[in-house]
């Protein structure tokens, strides 16, 4: 049967704007949420379905992501009236939000459903911690943990450290340099009622608290909360009966690899993280390049994560991430804002969720910031950045995010306002 | 047959079905360092895998292996996260380079064995040996025997090597 003329199928172009994120959601971002993971992943739910404007029993797709620390969606769904024709719970992390979206759009492209709603609920500081420590660190070791927790090299922080160091020593990276990272996300978190961190802090600050794992200092490191968020997908043409304005999805990378794996640091330079790939499937199916980003949300489990991934997927020379991150260009203000929620680092811990709601928001005109809300229920932006005030980015367009696993496996994607 | 012991806190165990890392630890378990060495290809590889990462082949052969090398990167843990660790901080895990087929197959690649940093009795290295070292130092390796067959491979400052005039290290102690 021929396929009409004006579709080409062989080409991920045919799927730019063609699905959207209509609703977001969250929970408050606490330590010590005294709720199951059930209980916050519902919440959350709830909230996005009514963010959206639609019922929760709308929606007929579920997708979630954890490391066994969640709550699968066999009893979500139910929690919330929804009966699915479809629904996954993967193992991941960071980058899994990015993946999953494009899972969502490949199940509704493929007719499994019409509207996904995807979730990550954790009590990553009350139950599993998601530092490491407790439950994680008492597990035997066995297989192939045979060759890094052995060595006292487990936690997030440790496992990344060597890609960290080693960019230092190859690019003259410094310490101050990554530090404005924490610093200029702790401003934009100042500007977000929501942030479970909200001091704005100094490089100072961060050089001057406690080493965890050298390089990184306590504040080079994310902040660990008990939190669920939650986004609906859906296609555009349906988007046009919901609340706001559609947040449009232009194209998607999602769990993209460095070689080997099971041991990425045999290939180099293992300064080099997964966006060197990921930028090369990124941008062509985006139709844009980094230069036409107006905001960005790189992942920032560490100061450092967020830096490499600006680098390997090409909004600076590589080598110069410190510079790039130093240089004001990701403040609030500055050329290409980046985590203008304040992100892991300052607003709470997700694995990425939070970063893509954030961009949503900014995409609609509407971050949820402290400026004064109009007749229409929209805020009234000041575009007034100082402590307190505005973080809404001025005539946003488009928007990148970059999610991190690890060194080796990164996702993407890039929206635009509908 | 599984091999366990406990080490620093930790059960470490090899399953019975493991056969690659039963393999590798009862090398280290005699204190020899032994690599798979792929059949078809003749590279050697590191961890212990099921098949070739460069040429796909599963036959390969252990093949022993000079415990030599340079640190290609490093850590300094202050926060540990596993109890027994934490009377050994600031310990050092180091990513050390091997000589032999350094820049194989390509140039970004080396064989990068992990381990932390050592005495030459294998024992975790105190804080003023930890300040020694830096990328660019040369190390070799040892074992820190942990049970009746079953050995860790750990790396020590090679004091017969020409070490560097100096090594870089994070700029502030």
């Amino acid at each position: 049967m021929p396929l009409p003329a004006d579709t080409d199928v062989s080409t991920p172009k045919y799927l730019r704007d063609k699905y959207a994120i209509v609703g977001v959601g969250e929970t408050t971002y606490t330590r010590g949420s005294d709720k199951t993971t059930r209980a916050l992943g519902t919440w959350a739910l709830r909230n996005a379905a009514a963010d959206a404007g639609i019922k929760t029993s709308d929606i007929d797709g579920m997708l979630s992501y954890s490391n066994n620390d969640s709550t699968s969606a066999t009893f979500m769904a139910g929690d919330i009236g929804a009966r699915l024709n479809f629904y996954m719970d993967c193992v991941g992390g960071g980058s899994s939000t990015e993946a999953l979206i494009g899972i969502a759009i490949g199940v509704m492209e493929a007719g499994l459903c019409n509207c996904v709603a995807l979730f990550r609920a954790m009590n990553g500081f009350s139950q599993v911690r998601i530092g490491g420590t407790g439950a994680r660190s008492a597990t035997p070791v066995s297989g192939d943990t045979l060759h890094n927790r052995a060595y006292g090299w487990q936690s997030a922080g440790q496992m990344f450290s060597p890609s960290f160091m080693r960019h230092m020593y190859v690019h003259g990276t410094t310490p101050e340099q990554v530090a404005m990272v924490k610093v200029v996300h702790s401003e934009h978190a100042s500007n977000n009622p929501k942030a479970y961190y909200k001091k704005r802090y100094t490089v100072d600050d961060v050089l001057s608290s406690r080493m965890i794992c050298k390089p990184l200092h306590l504040l080079d490191c994310c902040v660990e909360t008990d939190n669920a968020t939650a986004i609906i997908i859906t296609r555009a043409d349906r988007a046009k009966d919901m609340r706001h304005t559609p947040a449009l999805i232009r194209g998607i990378a999602g769990r993209v690899n460095k070689p080997r794996m099971d041991m990425h640091y045999q290939t180099g330079p293992i300064e080099r993280v997964a966006g060197h790939y990921a930028k090369n499937i990124l941008w062509p199916n985006a139709g844009v390049g980094p230069e036409d980003i107006d905001a960005t949300g790189a992942y920032d489990a560490f100061t450092f994560t967020a830096m490499l991934q600006l680098e390997d997927y090409g909004f600076c020379k590589k080598g110069e991430g410190g510079d790039y991150v130093s240089s004001g260009i990701t403040r609030l203000g500055g050329g290409r804002p980046n985590n203008t929620s304040g992100g892991h680092l300052c607003e709470g811990y997700t694995h990425g969720m939070n970063m893509v709601i954030e961009n949503v928001r900014q995409l609609r005109h509407d971050a949820d910031d402290s400026c004064p809300v109009g007749p229409d229920g929209k805020r009234l932006h000041t575009f007034d950045y100082r402590q307190g005030g505005c973080r809404q980015v001025k005539d946003i367009e488009v928007t990148a995010n970059l999610g991190w696993a690890s060194p080796m496996t990164g996702s993407a994607m890039v929206m635009r306002r509908g | 047959m599984a091999v366990q012991g406990n080490y620093l806190g930790m059960s470490l165990t090899i399953d019975d079905l493991d056969k690659e890392n039963l393999s590798y630890f009862a090398h280290c378990a005699r204190h020899d360092f032994h690599l798979q060495k792929c059949d078809d290809c003749a590279l050697l590889r590191y961890p212990p895998t099921t098949g070739c990462p460069w040429c796909a082949s599963p036959r390969a052969t252990w093949t022993a292996v000079e415990g030599k090398g340079e640190v290609h990167s490093y850590e300094e843990v202050h926060h540990a996260i596993q109890p027994a660790f934490k009377a050994h901080t600031p310990y050092m895990v180091v990513l050390v380079d091997l000589d032999t087929q350094k820049g194989h197959p390509s140039e970004h690649e080396a064989l990068r064995v992990v381990g932390n940093l050592t005495t030459a009795d294998g024992v975790l290295a105190p804080a003023d040996m930890v300040r020694q070292v830096g990328i660019g130092t040369r190390v070799r390796l040892v074992f820190a025997d942990v049970a009746d067959g079953l050995s860790l491979p750990q790396w020590t400052v090679d004091t017969a090597a020409t070490q560097p005039a100096a090594v870089w290290r994070y700029p502030v102690e």
